[in-house]
């Protein structure tokens, strides 16, 4: 896209730092930072702070869940709290339920969220429309600082009491009540709607931020039918942010007065409606699972692109398959509730609602399979990483298609195989996406290349490492195993111990991940400008490795007539 | 090219597992009312309900959803053995293809339709309580309804507590409480019974015989929810809420289900036990349950499991 882009502004932009007001340096250059750039790279920090917190809680699930009978939570406890004997154990079993909740906030809201919307997006979408920086650069620099408070209260509610006698909140990261409520009369539930609240005026100041950004600082040419699928991903993923998150904030909001000032929102003895709070929050969460994908489609489409050296296959109907993905994500919520006690009328309405997803996301599937038809592809690390995503992402689609007949559901709704799903779509479908993002824009970001070898040893352990965790769980599913069980019946035990393996050797992968950034960091191989040659078409690539500290300082011009 | 090689390795091997998946999956013996050890599909199903949704997943999804994989992965190998940069070093150009285009998007959209037939016949069934004159579907999804399913003549309320199931039978006024049993427990009382499945006092349900379940939650309790595999039945238990489903089992025996919504710290410790009995074994349990009040004394009438 954009490939006659005015090269003019590279050589500008080289010598503009220097004789720009002076760099900040030191703390000061990342505290006090206003440069969408210095803030993508703070995010994706953050990410991965956070995602290592998420996954080992994950870890000592799968190491409890080895075995029937209770392993270690019961352990862990005594440890903790310095309780023996039935004490412990049921502070265990509470404890157990904590991990799931806080795994689930953790990797949502801190992990999945921060690297696409926080770090890739504030990073790349401006250079991407040839802007030279974000709209709101003071309020780009608050959404950052607001996420490390709000993955602090989270982190801290596993320290405050949550129902009576035991610590943390153990209520599931959807935190339906009564559970959230009066099953939880401690200040720990306080402390994650506090997070939720905080994180998520975050999301929305970025929110309007990138929205900003998009629609008024293109540069010259750069129509929106012209803009690069990364930038349309992250657009309708700010309009998502920007219209789900404050349902949340409001839904949240109801259960903290009925927690503290006495409403009866949700409580039905006094006139309230437990159903009423899933309808609030699945109307935020249905369009969250989407805010976590989409800007990996567009992530997707760029690499994939690059590595077969052809442009995307079908550009208007990828932008609007996402436009469509995202409207429909409105109006499918229910799906989530099939068993609450829905009538027929609305359980079929939801049927087909959901059903219709499978459309656009079949569309956006095959565009990417055509663009790789006829191309001429290099399997480089990022395209590995791209191909994986479209096999798995199309393993938990297809999933989720089965689960959308509210008649299927029956049988596994609130089962292991509804785990299985979801997994397929967000760790292995965004986290793959994030994976390939990093690989593909890290010799950008940082100016160096890493270590092909390590790289590619990382995505097939990894691949074979998550695939082994949650195949299996389709099965467990399929037989009935509930899900947010710290113990299960004896005929569950051979899955779930192939999935605790698989759990290890995700564990292996992610040290390869690290020791091969690190040793990028040290080898410090210069990538240059373009380190993924002609396919490489965006306007990042015609900028330096790392990027000077303000880019386009004058307007790049779009001149192409045929962007795409 | 290693990664081509390897990817056509991987194309065969994931395409005989997945062909084989569904075949393999009716074939597998199992065990009537409880997961057996390494199972990988449904419970086995005693109920119209769950024949119409095992005949809707084994016959229809799931190879549906195989197939739409094997399709994908077969594009994906093709693309990775074709053009690679090896064997196609020239990159084409094109960017449309209007056929193409409209293909991707009209056939997909009549597999669903295909779908949806029989999943609104499945989904109507488990929403509607038997009057006597309606027909089921049964294993025959694609029919109109060839099933016939007695009125229901049995009602029976089920309450969610923390952390153990209360069981009312309405026509007679009588309730009591169903316990999870411990290992020990098991040992001394049940041999031989399933870990954390069994409990002290099973629901006790005539065969043969529709029951209407209503399913609530304690007032001042959490939500829970109902869910036994081999009927085919899941209903959240809310409070302030009266849910209500039906099954019918045709076979005796014991069917074992868990909670299947968040409620706490033993949320994995309150297994649901259903006892289907024959209707004279029922008449004479019920009868002495409502003269008794006494769970125990009228469970000793029923056969020794």
């Amino acid at each position: 896209m954009a490939n006659t882009a005015n090269l003019e502004a590279h050589a500008t932009g080289h010598d503009q730092a220097s004789h720009d007001h002076h760099t900040p340096t030191g703390w000061r250059r990342w505290v006090y930072s206003t440069n969408h750039k210095d803030i993508g790279i703070m995010y994706l920090v953050f990410s991965i702070v956070a995602g290592v917190i998420g996954g080992l809680l994950s870890g000592a699930m799968r190491l409890e869940l080895q075995e029937p009978g209770i392993q270690i939570f019961h352990g862990l406890a005594a440890m903790s709290y310095g309780l023996e004997g039935d004490a412990a154990l049921d502070a265990g079993k509470h404890m157990f339920n904590v991990f799931v909740s806080a795994h689930a906030l953790i990797m949502v809201f801190f992990t999945v969220m921060p690297a696409t919307m926080g770090g890739f997006a504030n990073y790349f979408a401006p250079l991407m429309v040839g802007a030279p920086d974000t709209a709101f650069p003071r309020i780009n620099n608050v959404a950052f600082w607001l996420l490390p408070p709000a993955l602090l209260l989270t982190v801290l509610s596993m320290f405050f009491e949550g129902p009576s006698g035991a610590l943390g909140f153990g209520g599931g990261w959807t935190a339906y009540p009564p559970l959230a409520t009066s099953g939880h009369p401690g200040p720990a539930t306080d402390f994650v709607i506090f997070s939720l609240h905080v994180a998520g005026v975050s999301s929305i100041l970025g929110a309007i931020n990138l929205i900003t950004t998009i629609l008024n600082m293109r540069a010259p040419g750069m129509t929106l039918h012209k803009m690069p699928l990364f930038a349309w991903s992250v657009l309708v993923t700010a309009f998502l942010l920007l219209l789900a998150l404050p349902v949340l904030a409001g839904a949240i909001t109801m259960m903290l007065t009925d927690r503290n000032f006495g409403t009866t929102f949700f409580a039905p003895d006094g006139g309230g409606d437990p159903i009423l709070y899933q309808h609030l929050f699945w109307f935020f969460g249905h369009p969250e699972v989407y805010i976590m994908i989409l800007p990996g489609f567009g992530i997707i489409s760029h690499i994939v692109a690059t590595f077969s050296r052809k442009p995307v296959f079908g550009y208007m109907a990828m932008a609007y398959a996402m436009v469509a993905i995202g409207f429909v994500g409105f109006v499918v919520w229910a799906h989530h509730m099939y068993t609450t006690g829905l009538s027929l009328d609305v359980q079929r309405y939801f049927v087909a609602a959901t059903m219709v997803i499978a459309v656009p996301t079949g569309v956006k599937i095959f565009s990417w399979i055509a663009t790789m038809w006829g191309g001429s592809i290099t399997f480089r690390i990022p395209m590995l990483w791209a191909i994986g995503f479209i096999f798995l992402f199309t393993v938990g689609g297809v999933t989720g298609v089965v689960l959308a007949n509210a008649g299927a559901d029956r049988a596994l709704h609130d089962t292991y195989y509804v785990v299985a799903h979801f997994h397929y779509v967000l760790s292995l479908g965004a986290v793959f996406s994030i994976f390939a993002g990093w690989y593909y824009w890290y010799p950008k970001m940082f100016g160096y290349m890493y270590n092909e070898f390590l790289g590619k040893l990382h995505f097939w352990v990894m691949f074979v490492g998550v695939n082994l965790i949650f195949f299996p769980q389709h099965f467990l599913g399929l037989a009935g195993m509930p899900r947010r069980y710290i113990d299960y019946p004896d005929a569950f035990a051979l899955w779930n111990r192939v999935s605790s393996v698989g759990y290890y050797v995700t564990f292996v992968a992610m040290i390869i991940f690290f020791y091969a950034t690190w040793e990028a960091s040290r080898k410090k191989r210069p990538a240059g400008d373009n380190p993924w040659g002609d396919g490489a078409t965006t306007l990042e690539w015609t900028l330096s490795s790392p990027p000077p500290f303000h880019q386009f300082s004058t307007l790049p011009k779009i001149e192409s007539k045929d962007a795409h | 090219m290693v990664t081509g090689q390897f990817f056509r390795k991987l194309g065969a091997v994931s395409a005989a597992a997945l062909a084989l998946l569904p075949a393999v999956a009716s074939a597998q013996d199992v065990g009537r009312g409880h997961p057996e050890p390494g199972q990988f599909h449904l419970q086995e199903s005693v109920t119209p309900i769950m024949d119409s949704i095992v005949a809707f997943h084994d016959g229809i999804l799931m190879w549906t959803i195989s197939l739409i994989v094997l399709f994908v992965l077969a594009l994906l190998v093709i693309v990775v053995v074709r053009f690679n940069a090896k064997s196609n070093p020239v990159p084409a150009r094109f960017t449309h293809n209007t056929l193409i285009e409209v293909v991707w998007t009209v056939v997909p959209i009549l597999i669903l339709v295909v779908i949806a037939i029989p999943s609104f016949g499945v989904l109507a069934d488990q929403m509607t309580v038997p009057d006597g004159e309606r027909k089921y579907l049964g294993s025959n999804i694609f029919s109109l309804g060839e099933v016939e399913v007695p009125e229901a003549t049995v009602t029976i309320k089920a309450s969610g507590e923390q952390w153990y199931w209360n069981y009312e039978y309405v026509d007679q006024g009588v309730a009591f409480d169903s316990n999870i049993l411990s290992e020990a427990e098991i040992a001394e009382l049940k041999p031989g019974q399933p870990r954390l499945l069994a409990v002290n006092n099973e629901l006790v349900v005539p065969v043969d015989t529709t029951v209407r379940l209503q399913v609530t939650a304690s007032p001042t309790g959490v939500i829970h929810a109902f869910a036994v595999p081999s009927f085919g039945i899941k209903v959240d238990a809310v409070p302030g809420r009266l849910n209500e489903t039906w099954f019918n089992a045709r076979e005796t025996g014991i069917y074992y289900g868990q909670c299947s919504e968040l409620c706490g710290k033993d949320h994995a410790f309150m297994p649901i036990a259903v006892r289907v009995v024959t209707a004279d074994e029922y008449e004479a349990f019920v009868a002495a349950l409502a003269e008794s009040r006494d769970y125990n004394t009228a469970a000793a009438l029923l056969p020794a499991l």
